[in-house]
């Protein structure tokens, strides 16, 4: 059975049809890669899937089962959890209080509960190892680089048991050894059985990580191939237009 | 691998000695220590129990709003009211208790007058979305103007049946020879130091103000919590108000007035910063203190004491530069 499954979703804005008809679906442990170019409807495919955005028409199911999301916050709570392109932290918390933001460990009972910090440096820390990141949990996210502050994105995927993580461009906007950083990282939520969508712009990206790559152009899906059976030329072609069809 | 992972982040983890040499709370103590140690050497009158007992006393004012201020600036927000507020506040108490009221009466008017205009400026600027400088500028004016019109702009000096009780409470000295102010001042400090270091509501602040649309995205209450802190800024203000009051034994309008830039320089040279995100409670008590000890230290040095404001400004930038600079080490 897929993770997520997707059938015949569409999403409108006034006149504007944003996605027509995409049904597409992931298994645990996959990578999908989605491509297109401005404007082609993956950020309002992902935002449906994240709550964000209620669908116009059709149905989203998690293992099997339909789900109905009118907020982030439900998504959340259904193991759908999103890394936003310009991260959401707050550079004056460390690492740790970053990861847990609004869900922090407390210790005690009752009124007299107070921040965890042990515990949460200690699981912080364990995240960061699991994701092999050279993120220290007391490190101010201020201090960090690109890879190091994305690696604090994506353990706050990890505290909870997410099914799937939804990234849109992690790798926009970080340098070249940065990106290989977070390539890993990727591969790292894949190993734990975790199905990863993956916005991006950059084919060498989605190549490198993605099990399967969907191009969407103008709303619709027009492509949802392995990433064995395709090449940066026909996906290249795809995005343009040059191919009508994959 | 593992290993050397876990051995990196233990040499590169910063030792308790750095921490302190980098926090501007620590050198700004420093800096009171040091001018103290000077003053009881230079002055024959500084180091004195009545001194002393005067300068902690006069500091517990600025201190006690400071408190509340901080929340509000960690947060990258600002209250210019908290003057005026103090002065409202301590004229409703007065009238209150004038026309023959309990003291309880009159505390419970003053707090729930506080609560109200604090609750009106946190409204307009969380909900509304009202620039926080504008709103409490117009605040100030507001509430002072009010504070005229309750007591026809006279001074209240007598306070009805619990007179007494309100002197002792503000002048009194229940414990150990401190004086009450500075009691409630340390309390006041411990348990905002507590919330900003220990709670969920203190994490959530200096997540505003170090992102407010990632904490927005978190599920954090934003906006509730942005209410909340100018509902304690003003409390604080009110807190203050009801004590100085008991203090000085007479209200006027014009007490508390232009004391809310004192307040916010105290909060800053206690190392609140007012694009939000840091602040401590520690500093801001700190601050307070480094600005009497200069006021007083004029008067005993026998400096005209129209240098009082060349001095506090200058010791304002003066901890905004170390800021600056050490900012300016870590980019590098």
């Amino acid at each position: 059975m897929a993770t997520l499954e997707i059938t015949n979703i569409s999403k409108h804005f006034g006149a504007i049809q944003a996605v027509s008809d995409v049904s597409l679906s992931l298994e645990a442990g996959q990578v999908l890669g989605l491509m297109g170019d401005n404007g082609a409807g993956k950020s309002t495919l992902v935002k449906m899937i994240a709550g964000n955005y209620r669908p116009s028409q059709g149905t989203i199911r998690l293992n099997g089962s339909e789900i109905v999301l009118h907020r982030p916050i439900e998504a959340r709570q259904h193991g759908i959890e999103i890394v936003h392109q310009d991260l959401a932290l707050c550079n004056n918390l460390s690492a740790a209080a970053n990861v847990f933001l609004g869900r922090e460990l407390r210790r005690g009972f009752g009124p007299l509960r107070v921040l965890d910090y042990k515990a949460m440096y200690r699981r912080a820390g364990e995240i960061f190892r699991e994701l092999r990141s050279e993120t220290r949990p007391r490190d101010l996210v201020r201090q960090m680089s690109g890879g190091q502050r994305q690696a604090v994105a994506i353990a706050r995927t990890m505290i909870s048991e997410a099914k799937i993580v939804l990234m849109d461009e992690p790798t926009a906007a970080i340098s070249v050894r940065q990106v290989a950083e977070v390539l890993h990282l990727i591969r790292g939520l894949r190993d734990r059985g975790i199905a990863v969508v993956l916005i991006s712009h950059r084919m060498p990206d989605v190549f490198d990580v993605a099990d399967r790559v969907v191009v969407m152009r103008r709303g619709r899906k027009v492509a949802d191939k392995p990433i064995s059976q395709t090449s940066p030329e026909e996906v290249t072609g795809l995005i343009t237009g040059a191919i009508e069809r994959g | 691998m593992a290993t050397a992972l876990d051995q990196t982040m233990a040499q590169k983890r910063r030792t308790l000695g750095a921490a302190v040499l980098a926090n501007q709370t620590f050198w700004v103590l420093l800096a009171v220590v040091l001018a103290c140690i000077f003053l009881s050497f230079a002055t024959d009158s500084f180091a004195t129990s009545k001194n002393l007992y005067n300068i902690t006393r006069n500091a517990t004012f600025v201190a006690i709003i400071a408190l509340g201020m901080t929340l509000v600036i960690i947060t990258g927000g600002i209250d210019l009211s908290v003057g005026s507020v103090l002065c409202l506040c301590s004229m409703v108490l007065a009238v209150v208790m004038h026309s023959g009221y309990s003291i309880e009466v009159g505390i419970a008017a003053s707090v729930a007058t506080a609560l109200l205009i604090g609750a009106f400026n946190g409204l307009l600027i969380a909900y509304v979305g009202f620039p926080p400088f504008v709103v409490t500028l117009g605040m100030l004016s507001i509430a002072r103007s009010l504070a005229m019109v309750a007591s026809n702009n006279t001074v209240v000096f007598q306070f009805g049946p619990d007179h007494d009780k309100l002197l002792a409470l503000g002048g009194g000295a229940w414990l150990f020879g401190i004086a009450n102010p500075v009691i409630y001042m340390i309390a006041l400090t411990l348990l905002t130091g507590f919330v900003l270091r220990w709670t969920r509501l203190g994490r959530y602040i200096y997540a505003i103000g170090g992102n407010e649309q990632a904490a927005t995205a978190t599920g954090i209450p934003v906006r509730p919590i942005k209410v909340g802190v100018y509902m304690i800024s003003a409390l604080s203000a009110g807190v203050a108000g009801i004590v100085q009051t008991g203090w000085l034994g007479a209200v006027t309008t014009n007490i508390g007035a232009g004391m809310e830039l004192q307040v916010i320089a105290a909060t800053v040279i206690g190392g609140a910063n007012l694009a939000g995100g840091t602040g401590t409670a520690l500093g801001a008590l700190v601050g307070a203190a480094l600005i009497e000890v200069i006021r007083n230290s004029l008067g005993l040095l026998g400096i005209n004491a129209f240098w009082q404001g060349t001095f506090i400004g200058g010791a304002t930038i003066l901890a905004v530069l170390f800021d600056r600079i050490r900012n300016f080490r870590q980019s590098e």
